[in-house]
């Protein structure tokens, strides 16, 4: 099986704004002017309440809307509509479920009018590397939700993408799911390298993975908090509680989230 | 290898077929014993008798319906299809018609038979025509509610890969709906029968309507039956033939 590496992209994110209109014309500052830098292969990992931001962010940086200011430039290349790369991992699979595993791999190339072929045995390893070889010519009702995920992220993944956003893609897996996947995404991502925006609303998962967390606020959507998350790799989720520094930073983002009284202690 | 299997399944497989013959058992055996004419009502074996017996006439009769239904069908389809892609990419578009192809579907599409034939003759265009009427509203529906059923994250999904609205259309929008839209060909499909006939019953020269209607004024029960049979055919076929067509170009979800 050949190794796949894929180099992270860099990603530089300036005075960014987005502002809905509601139906009583009003505007909604869902983003306010946001400054990120994200240096080649960093795992990032962007936690808040609902309507914070973070989605918003998302659509952004996939090119799906538009920003209303600001500029996103991906290895210094200003993107203002979907780019090859940067691969895209919703919250459920959305597989088609009348295409097999391996044709629903292969969509974004089809899309792009690449050749089919050539990507079909890099699709196969894919599968491999999340332990489903063999799984290409099954359909997608033929497997379990952690499954499908899977084929998911491979999707995002087939055209080696710097970029992978990934949009609460563990929300909808059962808890001991969600722990499996979690381990094998770091796993994944210490092989591949690629600079990852991972969105959650899980502390725990956050803290897990990222190397960076950025916790938002809405109304408007700014990021309170940059944390860096200096833990050894690879993490082990079982043993992640024996470590003194996880509860440090654990501690910091509840803390935030307290102030602003999106938790409330009791 | 032949295993044996537990009367359950066996029972529950073949039900359908079991309660058909019990009941076209009893209509056979129940007829001569209730003293009713075989004019009046005639059994099982004789319909089934006089169908292979008539079976040149009931063909060529047959053939002038299974053409009318067919047109009319294919009509419904071709205006159909293309008025629901309408519908559904402009909301004004649908705004003006949605009225007033609800107040069209509540004209009883047969009150319009006698029309038909004051405007376009005895020939075969009014059954066309009201085959077409009564087939094009179940498609149009069937085809914009499949459209609009689609996840929007699909589509999010397929335009984060760059898609064209042109390839979203045909790599997701399309594909996601056929389920809908094949069911909705099914409909229109028996109710093309039902148009074509009602058409033959009101004006014509040829076709099971018609023939149905002499047997009628011939006091011909049997052929009358026969014909009846020969109608529902007609409308079994074509089902199975739309259904053979959508289990070539759709994967059912739900099969393992």
């Amino acid at each position: 099986m050949n190794v796949i590496i894929q180099a992270g992209a860099a990603v530089d994110i300036a005075r960014l704004s987005k502002i809905y209109k509601t139906r009583e014309d009003e505007d909604v500052v869902a983003l306010d002017k946001i400054d990120l830098k994200f240096e080649p292969g960093t795992f990032v990992a962007v936690v808040g309440p609902s309507g914070c931001g973070k989605s918003t962010l998302l659509s952004l940086l996939a090119g799906l809307t538009g920003a209303s200011t600001g500029t996103i430039a991906i290895d210094g290349e200003t993107i203002n509509k979907p780019h090859p790369k940067i691969g895209v991992v919703f919250q459920s699979d959305l597989l088609l479920y009348w295409r097999t595993v391996l044709e629903n791999i292969l969509l974004p190339i089809e899309i792009k009018r690449l050749d089919v072929a050539r990507y079909r045995s890099r699709a196969e390893e894919l599968l491999a590397q999340v332990g489903l070889e063999g799984f290409g010519n099954k359909y997608p009702s033929e497997l379990s939700g952690g499954m499908r995920q899977r084929v998911a992220i491979c999707r995002a993944l087939i055209q080696e993408p710097g970029l992978l956003l990934m949009d609460e893609p563990f929300g909808a897996l059962d808890a001991l799911t969600r722990e499996q996947m979690i381990m094998d995404l770091q796993a994944m991502w210490m092989r591949l390298g690629n600079t990852v925006l991972f969105i959650t609303h899980g502390i725990d998962e956050a803290v897990f993975l990222a190397d960076r967390v950025l916790v938002m606020s809405p109304r408007p959507g700014r990021v309170d908090l940059d944390l860096n998350i200096d833990m050894p790799r690879p993490r082990q989720w079982s043993r992640i509680h024996e470590n003194k520094d996880y509860h440090g930073y654990v501690r910091k983002i509840r803390d935030i989230f307290e102030a602003k009284g999106i938790l409330v202690a009791h | 290898m032949r295993r044996k299997k537990s009367r359950g399944p066996w029972l529950e497989r073949y039900s359908a077929i079991i309660l058909a013959t019990l009941l076209l058992g009893a209509w056979q055996v129940l007829v001569p014993l209730s003293g009713l004419s075989e004019f009046v009502l005639p059994t099982p074996v004789a319909i089934a008798t006089r169908i292979v017996n008539e079976l040149p006439l009931l063909a060529s009769h047959a053939y002038v319906t299974l053409f009318e239904v067919v047109s009319g069908f294919a009509m419904g389809v071709l205006v159909g299809i293309p008025l629901a892609l309408a519908i559904f990419y402009s909301r004004a578009f649908e705004r003006a018609i949605y009225p007033i192809l609800v107040a069209l579907q509540t004209v009883p599409k047969v009150a319009l038979a006698p029309l038909l034939v004051l405007y376009l003759g005895y020939g075969w265009a009014p059954k066309i025509t009201l085959a077409f009427l009564i087939s094009f509203f179940p498609i149009v529906i069937s085809t914009v509610v499949g459209l609009q059923a689609l996840d929007k994250n699909l589509v999010n999904l397929v335009r984060s890969m760059g898609a064209s609205e042109w390839q979203t259309f045909f790599k997701v929008r399309l594909p996601a709906a056929l389920p809908n839209i094949f069911g909705g060909f099914k409909v229109a499909v028996s109710l093309a029968v039902i148009g074509a006939v009602i058409g033959e019953y009101v004006a014509a020269e040829r076709g099971l309507g018609y023939l149905q209607l002499q047997a009628n004024s011939l006091f011909d029960t049997t052929l009358n039956f026969a014909t009846v049979v020969a109608i529902s055919g007609l409308g079994v076929m074509l089902y199975f033939v739309i259904d053979f067509v959508e289990s070539r170009v759709t994967y059912k979800r739900d099969t393992k």
